[in-house]
């Protein structure tokens, strides 16, 4: 733990930045494992935890125009992007408040002003969605930018590939980030992939390809940013790999038996908070101030748990609503 | 009134739809240079471009993926399908995306996507290109299902299609492409989930969609010669389904048929026949009856083939012990 100790003031803000975005994620998913535990929150529910730095890096590369797609593991990603930790809290309470009024659930969040395109419950069926997206700024000559993020269980579905083959010939604005995480539910990367780097699938498509470890979060959004720039210059798709690991299961009900206690602890050892915690204590924040910055929020994620807890439920004449759209 | 054939309808109805609306596109297997497979989109590469007419590689999962990513954000795509057969390979995206997308997102994604193509059997195609989907699509809530028989109709509601806000499932009958059929010269639509009756008649009211109601009108004509008379409904849209019409049908004839060209185990049919005896009970003198194809995979053999589909001759058999 060497790199990318924050010379000036500049990155010393932007990483502090980057931390707070990582500590909300980190402490959402902890209560929002509390709150499972005692079944306010049903359905299944997967953590981020332990993967923060590849989203809040990525997205840090990211305008407001820009489009994001994401997966069923999708808390992460949408706390990057800035959206409030209290309609996110609501939505997994299944609450009417909540970002997608309570019929999405934790794998569906969607927020249309933010252009956060959803969470999608299908392994890699999003991703030819997010070629879409990303086609259709290419029609309307916009210059925003499609980010699509998976993990390396959806490289070998046909929707992958269909979808970066489409994103190639016709050079649509789309960075493919894969986050490797290593495991496809229970099942490890090397029993599911012929190829030890999912990016080395860019040369099938003829693409750029990237690969980055992800636990230092301002890498990550630097590498992300020239794929960024590359799509939005008109040069086409990007596909990254980006090297992961989550800390809990798959899900709330995988105690994750498949892997030891040695490689977790090991992967804990590269944990992403603590690695921007050191970077910002070496460059010169004090520990104190750290602190502090951990229970403002913890306070926030405090209030987002007490409002989806006292957020009423949708009404039931929401029911029907929403199946069919009645605008024009 | 012109005289167009069905396929020259749905070329029209694009065409004005696409000179209207610059947020329109036509996306599919060879729909630009070849000019369609079934020359429906013939001239529109011309007209309108290859930004807006788009061929695709064979990747109907991902085309179909491509369509609703760019319904999200304000494109109008008709996504076409060469034959509803391969539509299987995208129905990923088509109940898992499309029809779930405004719901699953409390009300922010509508889906204004329109997925058409050739369905049915063709003359002879065998087993994996002879199959009517319908009855699948139609099980879905969130999306819409439209079965045009004639070019009238294929025009108006292809039109009404395009304009809809949701992901409607428009199936071409692929033997119909040729036929032909009058077609105001001046510009209309017609509701989906509106039917019509095809036919007056006061003994039995036969209810199909698409191709089968070609069968229905040949038999209705065979009996009118021995005195029985026929009313038809044809549904033109499974979803919405203009219920009412149906009821109104069988409460003046109090006896139904569906003929149907798919198959008969959990297909629309089905659905009519409860709905029937649910909302019409006390009117009804028989019990409701269906002619759908047999419950086997399409033959290549011509014999075979003629005996799966449903045709003229079964459906006037069917009315005559509906009758007796």
């Amino acid at each position: 733990m060497v790199s990318s100790i924050p010379k000036d003031s500049q990155s010393v803000s932007e990483l502090k930045e980057f931390y707070r975005q990582m500590v909300l994620i980190r402490k959402f998913e902890e209560a929002a494992a509390k709150a499972y535990s005692v079944g306010k929150i049903g359905g299944f529910l997967h953590l981020y935890i332990g993967q923060e730095a590849v989203g809040v890096g990525s997205i840090a590369a990211l305008t407001p125009k820009d489009y994001i797609v994401s997966t069923y593991r999708d808390h992460g990603h949408a706390l990057a992007r800035g959206l409030s930790p209290k309609p996110l809290m609501a939505e997994l309470f299944g609450k009417g408040t909540g970002i997608s009024k309570g019929n999405g659930g934790s794998m569906h969040f969607f927020d249309r002003n933010a252009h956060f395109m959803g969470g999608h419950g299908i392994v890699g069926g999003h991703i030819s969605l997010a070629a879409g997206i990303a086609f259709a700024s290419k029609f309307k000559k916009e210059d925003s930018v499609t980010i699509c993020f998976f993990g390396e269980g959806a490289a070998n579905i046909g929707s992958f590939h269909e979808g970066l083959n489409l994103a190639a010939i016709w050079k649509l604005p789309v960075v493919f980030i894969c986050e490797n995480n290593h495991y496809a539910m229970g099942t490890p990367e090397y029993r599911a992939l012929a190829v030890k780097d999912v990016s080395v699938r860019a040369y099938a498509y003829d693409i750029a390809r990237d690969h980055i470890e992800g636990d230092e979060v301002r890498k990550v959004r630097d590498h992300v940013q020239v794929a960024v720039e590359r799509a939005r210059r008109g040069e086409g798709p990007t596909l990254i790999e980006v090297s992961t690991y989550r800390f809990r299961g798959h899900s709330m009900s995988d105690p994750a038996k498949y892997r030891t206690k040695e490689e977790l602890e090991a992967y804990k050892k590269k944990d992403p908070l603590m690695r921007a915690r050191h970077e910002l204590e070496l460059g010169g924040i004090k520990t104190e101030e750290l602190d502090k910055m951990d229970l403002e929020i913890q306070t926030q994620v405090d209030e987002a748990y007490q409002y989806a807890e006292t957020s009423p439920e949708p009404p039931l004449s929401q029911l029907h609503k929403y199946v069919y759209s009645e605008d024009k | 009134m012109a005289i167009l054939t069905y396929r020259e309808a749905l070329n029209r109805a694009m065409v004005e739809e696409m000179e209207k609306d610059p947020s329109i596109y036509l996306m599919g297997e060879e729909v630009g240079h070849y000019q369609g497979a079934y020359k429906v989109s013939q001239g529109m590469l011309e007209k309108f471009g290859e930004e807006r007419v788009i061929d695709t590689p064979i990747s109907e999962n991902g085309f179909a993926g491509i369509g609703v990513g760019s319904a999200m954000v304000g494109l109008r795509p008709i996504i076409e399908f060469m034959t509803w057969n391969f539509s299987l390979v995208a129905i990923d995206q088509i109940i898992n995306s499309a029809a779930k997308m405004n719901y699953m997102s409390g009300g922010q994604f509508p889906m204004p996507i329109v997925f058409r193509g050739a369905g049915g059997a063709g003359g002879r195609l065998g087993a994996q290109h002879s199959q009517a989907f319908e009855s699948w699509y139609a099980h879905c809530p969130g999306l819409k299902v439209v079965c045009p028989a004639t070019p009238k109709d294929a025009y108006g509601l292809l039109k009404s299609s395009i304009r809809d806000n949701n992901p409607t499932i428009f199936i071409e009958s692929e033997v119909l492409y040729g036929s032909k059929g009058e077609v105001p010269e001046q510009e209309y639509t017609i509701p989906l989930g509106l039917g019509e009756i095809k036919r007056k008649g006061t003994d039995i009211t036969l209810v199909t969609w698409s191709r089968a109601l070609g069968f229905a009108e040949e038999a209705a004509a065979i009996l009118e010669k021995e005195g029985i008379s026929v009313e038809i409904v044809d549904l033109r849209s499974l979803r919405p389904l203009d219920e009412n019409l149906i009821y109104e049908s069988v409460k003046k004839t109090n006896r139904a048929l569906v003929v149907e060209e798919g198959w008969p185990v959990a297909g629309f049919g089905a659905q009519i026949a409860y709905l029937i005896q649910k909302n019409a009970f006390a009117y009804l003198d028989h019990p409701v009856e269906r002619v759908t194809q047999m419950d086997v995979p399409m033959s290549y053999a011509a014999n075979l083939e003629r005996m799966s589909l449903p045709n003229a001759t079964r459906v006037a058999d069917t009315i005559r012990e509906m009758l007796q």
